[in-house]
């Protein structure tokens, strides 16, 4: 038995009270994370914290670096010398951070990036939660490229979602982002932890000798430093064997739509979403992350009206279709979150029926009766 | 023997104006890109001590040791 | 005229296929490479236990397609911290940071200096042309004062860096400068800085005719490097010499030797201490 094993052998089965970021953690251990780069900010430390910690204990290694750009860049370097490899931040951090996750993009780099949203623009309200960064997460970074996020409700997800977040970035090989909020990131609550044989990991899928490992395939093999293999890894446009060319325009056309397309077509692959009550729903509450939590509590007080909900736990690649049926059954959509109206905006571009934000920023959660009587007031209840 | 790879050499003249001895001399010759080429003059002079294909930038000059 | 049908013997260590290089005739990255892959031949070093890793600008273009062996091209600025995440998990290998001035002292300076404090064993050869070349020909840190240029027509009006002192200062094992003229000494001083435990940093003055030699009206390859030769002076000789004297010149030679712990040697002894206590 290895290290790791043994290490995570004395974790499985065992319920914890744990802060969120822990819960992050304790899951990318068991989703084999051994390299972790990061800069101490508020709210989401604790990660670096628990990983200075505990990632020595099953021989990988943590590292604080200078800055945020050196974070996720000692994180790719990392990725491409074999490791699994984690970063997490908050507001600041992430901005700092774009452009090497377009690096991450275009070089196609498994690797995980945690941003614990805080109440934003710029140092905006450090200690705060918020969900103001669903858009940058999308769009952050230069050029035209898909990005995979996770957003989780509870201490659970954070596990659950941590080992969910590896996974993808190895099958897709693709930087994945875990957005979660501050609230959920501070939150200290029940996590189970399920018996090793039960926790799915997904490893990287190796290049045999004479494999492209830049295109050939929606998501080509991979290959590491070292293995002798001479690979020549570029942000810059590049062939299908590595090799630099920023002149042509097919070249880039094929990167570029590919990139595109691995995770666009494999978005119903990738796409988790709860639904309750949608059965005869009339109208709908669709929520994420830590919002979640208050807006399906004030749905169960109103299940005497034809009321659902749904939760978003992926928020990229967006739910489409989901939401597309949603929207072809009820006739109004509330969409509460602590920002002014990013994930309401996306819903709008697939339905219909109206879709009425509940938008709250300032630093403090909605709570359920706030949910419970903009809806009641709006619906006439 | 010194000896001059007319596809790489982009006609600095690095190597004709830093030899120690002065064993090159810039041709009127151009190769196929249109660079003047370095040529050897006084090949008997050359002592191999390699400055020249050390310093070239294009890997375009070697000696053999013929 | 002798024409060559055979090779030089070091293009062995090349990307074939990407020859001749995309620099501009009588720049000095060409040298460099050329002195890189000597360096590692003298050494006997395998190519596949090297990884270079590279910025953005001319001189990241060295190893980033010619040398033939793993190679990253990452971002501006940014190659000495993926460096590190290399170095980490790949603490056997030979991790070989080639970029410009621009890159490593301007948009990346923060990183060289706490890779040097950090004494991260990685090498790191600083193409000093003093002047953002791909770009046009920009003032960087390095330009020195009352030069014009793109971004300063009228000239230059702030101090230069001496790098090779800065990364000294903040506790690098090995540190020399060269310029491209002192070939011999510049690939025996990569020799000993690829050889060297800790993080070792080499400065090499090179030239950029095209875009720093226009405003220095030295538009040559060969005339700026003989300007590197007549303005070069010893370390040893340049320690009796006033800072007046020395104004204007390159101090070439090695300037620091030393032997702290290198980081990635005591990562692993922590964590080998680490585990046995966690397990008992």
């Amino acid at each position: 038995m290895d290290i790791r094993e043994k290490y995570l052998k004395n974790y499985e089965n065992k319920t914890i009270f744990s802060l969120g970021n822990e819960a992050v953690v304790y899951g990318a251990l068991f989703a084999g994370c051994n390299f972790f780069a990061g800069y101490p900010i508020t709210p989401s430390s604790e990660i670096a914290k628990v990983m200075a910690r505990e990632l020595p204990k099953v021989d990988g290694y943590c590292l604080q670096m200078e800055d945020e750009i050196a974070s996720i860049a000692a994180v790719i370097g990392a990725s491409w010398s074999g490791a699994k490899a984690m970063t997490a931040t908050s507001g600041p951090g992430f901005s700092l951070m774009m452009e090497n996750i377009g690096y991450a993009v275009m070089t196609e780099t498994p690797c995980v990036i945690v941003n614990v949203q805080r109440s934003g623009p710029s140092t905006g309200q450090a200690t705060k939660p918020a969900q103001g960064d669903i858009m940058q997460a999308r769009w952050g970074t230069h050029g035209d490229h898909e990005i995979i996020a996770l957003s989780p409700s509870s201490v659970q997800e954070c596990f659950d979602l941590a080992i969910e977040c590896f996974n993808l970035a190895e099958r897709y090989r693709t930087p994945v982002i875990f957005l979660m909020d501050g609230e959920i990131a501070h939150l200290r609550e029940k996590l189970v932890i399920p018996p090793l044989k039960n926790i799915h990991v997904v490893e990287r899928k190796k290049a045999k000798a004479e494999e492209n490992i830049f295109g050939g395939k929606l998501v080509p093999p991979m290959s590491e430093i070292g293995e002798g293999k001479f690979i020549h890894v570029t942000g810059s446009t590049h062939k299908e064997d590595g090799m630099r060319d920023i002149e042509s325009q097919l070249v880039h056309d094929t990167l570029v739509r590919r990139l595109y397309a691995k995770v666009d077509q494999n978005r119903e692959k990738i796409v988790k979403t709860e639904e309750r009550f949608l059965e005869d729903a009339k109208t709908a509450v669709v929520a994420y992350g830590a919002t979640a939590r208050p807006a399906f509590g004030a749905v169960l007080k109103m299940r005497n009206k034809k009321i659902g909900f749904m939760r978003l736990i992926t928020i990229w690649p967006f739910p489409k279709k989901q939401i597309m049926r949603l929207g072809e059954k009820v006739e109004r959509i509330y969409v509460p979150e602590l920002n002014l109206g990013q994930v309401s905006r996306e819903i709008e571009r697939f339905v219909n029926c109206e879709v009425v934000p509940i938008s709250k920023i300032g630093g403090i959660p909605h709570t359920v009766d706030e949910i419970y009587h903009f809806i009641k007031e709006k619906e006439q209840w | 023997m010194i000896k001059i790879n007319e596809k790489l050499c982009k006609g600095c003249s690095i190597c004709v104006y830093f030899c120690p001895v002065g064993v090159l001399k810039t041709s009127e010759k151009l190769n196929r890109k249109g660079y003047f080429l370095p040529t050897p003059v006084r090949e008997d002079k050359c002592t191999k001590c390699r400055f020249c294909e050390q310093i070239c930038p294009e890997f375009a000059i070697h000696i053999t040791d013929e | 005229m002798v024409i060559d049908k055979q090779e030089q013997r070091m293009i062995k260590y090349l990307r074939r296929e990407v020859l001749p290089t995309t620099f501009c005739q009588g720049c000095g990255c060409g040298t460099i490479l050329n002195a890189y892959v000597k360096a590692l031949d003298d050494l006997e070093i395998d190519p596949r236990e090297v990884v270079s890793v590279t910025g953005i600008g001319c001189s990241s273009w060295i190893p980033s397609p010619n040398f033939h062996g793993d190679t990253l091209h990452t971002t501006h600025g940014r190659a000495i911290a993926f460096a590190t995440g290399v170095k980490v998990m790949k603490p056997d290998m030979k991790v070989v940071v080639i970029a410009g001035d621009g890159d490593l002292i301007g948009i990346g300076g923060n990183h060289l200096m706490h890779a040097a404090r950090r004494n991260i064993g990685v090498t790191v050869f600083l193409v000093n042309n003093f002047v953002y070349g791909m770009t046009g020909g920009q003032s960087s840190p390095t330009t020195p004062m009352g030069i014009p240029t793109a971004s300063s027509p009228y000239k230059n009006i702030e101090s230069p860096f001496n790098i090779a002192e800065v990364v000294s200062a903040c506790g690098a094992n090995y540190v020399a400068r060269w310029t491209t003229y002192h070939v011999f000494s510049l690939v025996d001083s990569m020799k000993h800085a690829i050889q060297k435990k800790g993080f070792s940093f080499v400065e090499i003055i090179s030239q950029c005719p095209m875009n720093y030699g226009r405003y220095v009206k030295r538009r040559t390859g060969v005339e700026l490097l003989q300007y590197f030769k007549e303005n070069s002076i010893n370390v040893e000789k340049a320690k009796d010499m006033s800072e007046d004297e020395l104004n204007g010149k390159f101090v070439v030679g090695e300037l620091i030797e030393r032997n702290r712990r290198e980081f990635t040697e005591q990562l692993r002894v922590l964590n080998k201490k680490i585990i046995q206590k966690n397990l008992g």
